[in-house]
């Protein structure tokens, strides 16, 4: 029963969800918006689950003294001032100064360092990893520098360059996308129609 | 490897296992002089931006466009370039613009636009008749589900938390499909993708988009059919702005975002051309004098 029930209930509203996509009618109105209006309700109870979970492993984290657990108090001071300065009464929400000025000051700095960073290993990965060691690493190499090299100024190269960077982001990688594309794809459906039929119940876990 | 050892190599293999630190340095002024000269750089506006570019030039006065800042500081200084120049045209076709965010990180940039942008710019327009905040909600491709049959449901208030339909602009918003153009800024997830498959297909509403460089591969497979055009990354900032300056030239002498930052990417991408063309060169002088290509490194 404790399985049953579930997974006729997965079964039931996926094929609803399924039939009433080819077969779209008046009266199964309500009931598309009522689930819709649950995938909403479910998603923001998973906010909280997060925000529980984020305070249990960093609280953990503190009582048993873990490595660097120092970065728990400032994880958890983060959020419980977020919070504060985002709920208090007459804070003005999101607009509240102090919210703004930890996203502006805070957030924002932080954040941006750590994707510049990307910029400098990108450049010495580059050096140690773009070498013509074979015949697929040398066109590897060659398709990178003619996507790079687009960028430069060369005068009347430049539309030849450019063309070039284009025919390799419009054939071969467009083929390829196009094929992971529809190949995720076709795997979600088969993934989709494994859980509504029941053979895939990891969602369920283990009792 | 030890100092004895160091020694008895050669200048070629020692440059082959340059220090790090020499590389980041080489980036570090790559980026930053660039900047702090301020020069500008106008790139060629190529097809896909062009098509961004005249869909919202077709636009009619009065047409309504929703943008939505999917995205986190982390991309915004090669996003916010691109959202500012559509921002920007936006209002010079007097559309009206709705912003929204389906990241939570977008809620603040929103801002960002509308102090950076329309009020020192464009100080006619007005909140709630010709520009919106609605704010960011929870919900991820949910809530693309969700507004695409009843708008109000999950927005009805603004970020001030305004009732909606205290604003003159909301009348007549039901449903995403009373959108003239969609417009998401940021690559990730969720974002382009999900506009298109929960809201561009079903609904049968133009999409446009603007993404990291590194992003935009990932996108092209949907242009033209499902995406009337993309804007990648600061080069597709800076041929938004030149086609923006083509058609209004009064933007010629004004201070261009995308533009400014393709100086510093155009510069460190010579910085990396050079290095990998020298760690090749390297490589081959040290291969034609009898070293295993298995022993050949690179930076430490």
């Amino acid at each position: 029963m404790k399985r049953r029930v579930p997974l006729m209930m997965v079964f039931v509203v996926s094929l609803f969800m399924v039939v009433q996509n080819f077969v779209p009618l008046d009266e199964w109105n309500w009931i598309y918006q009522f689930l819709l209006d649950w995938t909403m309700i479910i998603g923001i109870l998973s906010l909280l689950l997060g925000m529980w979970s984020l305070w249990k492993v960093h609280t953990q984290k503190i009582k048993r003294k873990s490595e660097n657990y120092g970065y728990s108090f400032i994880t958890l001071s983060g959020l419980i001032l977020m919070l504060i300065f985002g709920f208090f009464p007459g804070s003005g929400g999101i607009e509240n100064y102090w919210y703004r000025s930890f996203f502006y000051y805070i957030m924002v700095p932080i954040q941006a360092t750590m994707f510049s960073l990307l910029a400098f290993f990108i450049a010495s990965a580059a050096f140690r990893a773009f070498r013509a060691r074979s015949v697929m690493a040398t066109l590897l190499l060659l398709a990178a520098l003619v996507i790079m090299v687009r960028f430069v100024p060369m005068g009347p190269l430049s539309p030849i360059v450019s063309d070039a960077a284009g025919w390799i982001l419009k054939v071969p990688n467009l083929a390829a996308k196009r094929a992971i594309i529809i190949g995720v794809g076709l795997g979600a459906v088969a993934t989709a129609l494994k859980v509504m039929l029941g053979i895939e119940r990891s969602y369920l876990g283990r009792d | 490897m030890t100092n004895g050892a160091m020694k008895k190599q050669s200048l070629v293999e020692r440059l082959q296992y340059i220090d790090r630190r020499i590389i980041f340095a080489f980036i570090a002024v790559a980026v930053i002089v660039p900047l702090l000269i301020g020069a500008q750089l106008k790139e060629k506006t190529t097809p896909i931006v062009q098509a961004m570019f005249d869909n919202v030039e077709g636009l009619p006065e009065g047409s309504r466009v929703l943008l939505s800042y999917d995205y986190g500081p982390t991309t915004a200084p090669e996003i916010q370039p691109m959202v500012d120049a559509m921002v920007r045209h936006c209002a010079e076709r007097k559309c009206k613009m709705y912003m929204m965010a389906v990241w939570a990180t977008g809620h603040n940039l929103t801002g960002e636009t509308i102090e950076g942008v329309l009020r020192p710019d464009f100080p006619d327009l007005e909140y709630g008749v010709d520009f919106i905040n609605l704010g960011y909600k929870a919900g991820n491709q949910g809530l693309i589900r969700l507004i695409l049959v009843d708008f109000k449901t999950m927005y009805s208030t603004d970020a001030n938390n305004i009732a909606i339909d205290d604003f003159p602009m909301m009348e007549n918003i039901t449903s995403l499909r009373n959108f003239d153009l969609i417009v998401s800024f940021g690559g990730g997830f969720p974002g382009i993708k999900e506009w298109i498959q929960f809201a561009g297909d079903p609904g049968n509403i133009p999409i446009g988009g603007g993404c990291t460089a590194v992003g935009a591969p990932n996108l092209y497979p949907y242009y033209p059919s499902q995406l009337v055009g993309l804007l990648g990354g600061a080069k597709g900032a800076a041929e938004y702005e030149n086609a923006l300056i083509i058609a209004y030239p009064k933007y010629e002498d004004y201070p261009m975002a995308g533009m400014s930052l393709m100086v510093s990417q155009t510069v460190a991408h010579i910085v990396i051309i050079f290095f990998i063309v020298f760690g090749n060169v390297l490589y081959f002088i040290l291969r034609a004098r009898g070293m295993t290509k298995e022993g050949l490194g690179g930076v430490r």
